[in-house]
């Protein structure tokens, strides 16, 4: 008997083991109320976890516990266990969190509250607020800069950048973009920002140290009316070279040289494509669909969308966990 | 080539330094004329500040972004009595340091509004009148339209009805002018999107009271009469913008048709249940300022109060000719919760804007609808166009 035992003890750890290898994407569902877990090796959903109202902005912990999920019509933030795959805990986000970030440390997380015009602070570990900075109105992108000074956070319809230090709390400078900006992305070296407006059509390329605009990626796709093209999620390689841009209604994905701004590539994803990740080593890049209820898998060595998958009710946010 | 230069340093540094340079202040008026407007459902009783606290609220979203830029802005609203006169009430405006002004006049007033601030370098931004005229043969060159026109409400409703295959109409018109304005939107839209009318009928205000002791006993057997001798038709459409009989028809009418037009399913331009597109943030920002839903009439006077602040944000505030070159130029996107940018029609300042439909419930759908195209933009398949337009801007008075 206790070889038996013994025996399955063996295969019990190799089963635990396994998939300690696997890289799971977790896809927020906006309408679903749900978060769709996709088996990457598989390209399968594997799990639905019920989650709470209006699941958004949705990202792995530094320390890679937990899955963050903004449920803004439930005022609250959900952490996900990444072991069990299931809802353990709640963060206090403050009213209609959408995006958010952590700080490099892993200890604090700075939340949009679209409703308060303010961005609150998070101590994850005691699950307390710590405080708020106020910007302007309708907070929705969310950055900090590679060297851990700066968050940004984008307001929608006061149309600005917000540079904030983090040391201070303080504003320390507010850049003019076009209409309704909703996501920032610094290049990996901290040498650009890139900021992303969904009515205004463009992305602004602003000099972090100077606080100025100083070009801005624009887009033209042929047959498509310029009020399609809605730009929102940012993706930028971790070599600085290429940018990926999500146009919304406009179904597809730029890929931009990030030396030049010049788009390169259109890829042609679902319907309403929102955000993006990656998987480890930048393989892949995966793309929330809204309107077409899907994931797009997009090969980033060959810029080919090479699969999709039916996910819940309008996917909106989408991180990678390895497990 | 060096000034452009310099200005546009200047202007950097205006916009990310946050320095404690000398604030600027943009006060806007407001003209009105309220008096109650007669509705059938209590509902559609507009409040005391319908239009106003839209234009509060986007001057609390232009304070806002407004503490990063050393800009505050302010507004006063004037209510006209009928027997005011418009032009006074423009000479106030001016006295109190005005240059900017919302108004929500009939049509004759506002015209008489905008002619006397012609010469003395007015702006105005109509809020109210829906009236085509104001932008075709009476248009001005200092009036902007954040409101539609009856033509793109109609055209917005035609387009729906036609993509649901409801083209045979039955169309009933009220006795007033501007229900019979409507009607003519309505026969437009029926010709351009490929709709038949099977017949007219006029429902004639006799005056009576909207709401009385004994109730809407004669009006259940009355409509069904009304629409009994009517030719077989998919959709009933009312014209009746003084709110005299609309509201009585669904649910009544002879042969069981959805009603649309000016009760059922209703054009318009906002709604308090819109939440599409980001909507449910401005929605309830103003539940909680003001305790009620948010109307069409507080979204024209929002988005006007809006445009003042994106032009300002941009350093273009400073006077009324360098505002209408900025709002003409591609800088200019309004973001409204339509789903895309609006932006002004250069040959009559009208701006352009999906049409909701709604059912008084929900938002049933939102034109333009697909398939209906244009080749410069979608949303002029609603409306009066440019070449079909009347409206000669430098000829105006305005």
């Amino acid at each position: 008997m206790w070889w038996r035992a013994a025996f399955l003890g063996t295969a019990m750890a190799i089963g635990l083991a396994h998939p300690a290898a696997a890289v799971m994407a977790y896809v927020s569902n906006e309408r679903g109320n749900t978060v769709s877990v996709i088996d990457t090796d598989k390209w399968q959903v594997v799990k639905t976890i019920k989650v709470g109202q209006r699941p958004r902005g949705i990202a792995l912990t530094k320390d890679g516990k937990y899955v963050l999920v903004a449920v803004g019509d439930d005022d609250t933030i959900q952490m996900i266990d990444t072991k069990t795959n299931e809802v353990v805990d709640t963060l206090p986000s403050g009213p209609d969190p959408e995006l958010f970030i952590e700080d490099p440390s892993g200890k604090l997380l700075y939340v949009a509250n679209e409703n308060d015009n303010t961005v609150t602070i998070i101590d994850i570990d005691k699950r307390t607020q710590l405080g708020a900075v106020q910007v302007g109105v309708e907070p929705e992108g969310m950055e900090v800069s590679p060297d851990g000074k700066i968050l940004i956070n984008t307001s929608e319809t006061t149309n600005m950048a917000h540079f904030i230090d983090l040391a201070s709390r303080k504003i320390v400078a507010n850049v003019l973009v076009d209409s309704r900006p909703r996501f920032a992305a610094f290049k990996p070296d901290g040498s650009e920002l890139w900021v992303s407006s969904e009515i205004g059509g463009t992305v602004s390329v602003i000099d972090p140290v100077q606080h100025v605009v100083k070009q801005k990626i624009t887009f033209a796709i042929p047959g498509l009316r310029a009020e399609a093209i809605q730009p929102v999620g940012i993706n930028i390689t971790h070599d600085g070279k290429t940018g990926f841009v999500a146009l919304g209604p406009a179904n597809r994905i730029a890929v931009v040289d990030a030396a030049t701004h010049d788009v390169i590539k259109y890829l042609l994803v679902g319907q309403r494509v929102w955000h993006m990740a990656f998987t480890p080593g930048e393989k892949y890049l995966l793309s929330t669909n809204g309107v077409s209820n899907d994931v797009s898998i997009i090969d980033v060595a060959a810029l080919k969308v090479i699969k999709t998958i039916q996910v819940g009710e309008l996917p909106w946010g989408v991180t990678i966990a390895r497990h | 080539m060096i000034r452009t230069l310099l200005a546009a340093a200047a202007f950097c540094v205006l916009v990310s330094e946050v320095a404690a340079a000398q604030t600027t202040e943009i006060k806007i008026g407001y003209l009105r004329q309220g008096g109650a407007r007669a509705a059938i459902s209590l509902l559609d009783i507009p409040a005391p500040d319908d239009g106003v606290a839209g234009a509060k609220l986007a001057i609390d979203d232009n304070n806002t972004t407004g503490k990063f830029l050393n800009q505050h802005f302010a507004l006063e609203a004037t209510d006209l009595k009928d027997e005011d006169d418009p032009a006074a009430a423009v000479g106030t405006l001016v006295e109190r340091g005005m240059s900017l002004a919302l108004v929500d006049l009939p049509a004759a007033a506002l015209l008489k509004a905008a002619d006397a601030g012609h010469a003395r370098g007015l702006l105005f931004f109509n809020v109210g009148a829906i009236d085509d005229r104001l932008r075709e043969e009476d248009c001005r060159a200092n009036v902007v339209h954040t409101a539609p026109t009856r033509s793109m409400l109609a055209d917005g409703l035609a387009q729906y009805l036609v993509w649901k295959q409801w083209r045979k109409w039955l169309l009933v018109v009220g006795s007033h002018d501007a229900d019979k304005l409507f009607a003519d939107a309505l026969r437009r839209a029926a010709k351009r999107f490929g709709a038949t009318i099977v017949q007219e009928k006029v429902f004639e205000d006799t005056g009576g009271a909207r709401r009385t002791d004994s109730g809407l006993t004669q009006i259940q057997s009355q409509i069904p009469l009304f629409t009994q001798s009517a030719p077989d038709h998919d959709v009933l459409v009312a014209a009746d913008e003084s709110q005299v009989f609309a509201e009585y028809l669904p649910y009544r009418t002879w042969l069981p048709r959805p009603v649309a037009g000016s009760a059922g399913l209703v054009p318009t331009s906002w709604d308090g249940a819109h939440d599409q597109w980001g909507a449910i943030q401005l929605q309830n920002r103003f539940v909680q300022l003001f305790h009620r839903r948010m109307t069409a009439r507080d979204m024209h006077a929002w988005m006007a109060v809006r445009m003042i602040g994106e032009a300002a944000t941009h350093q273009h505030a400073g006077d009324p000719k360098q505002m209408l070159d900025f709002f003409d130029s591609p800088d200019f996107a309004l973001a409204a919760f339509k789903g895309q940018k609006l932006t002004l029609r250069d040959w009559n300042l009208q701006l352009r804007q999906p049409i909701l439909l709604s059912d008084g419930r929900v938002i049933v759908s939102v034109s333009p609808q697909p398939g209906f195209l244009h080749q410069f933009s979608e949303l002029d398949t609603l409306g009066v166009d440019r070449p079909e337009t009347k409206c000669r801007l430098d000829a105006s008075k305005g």
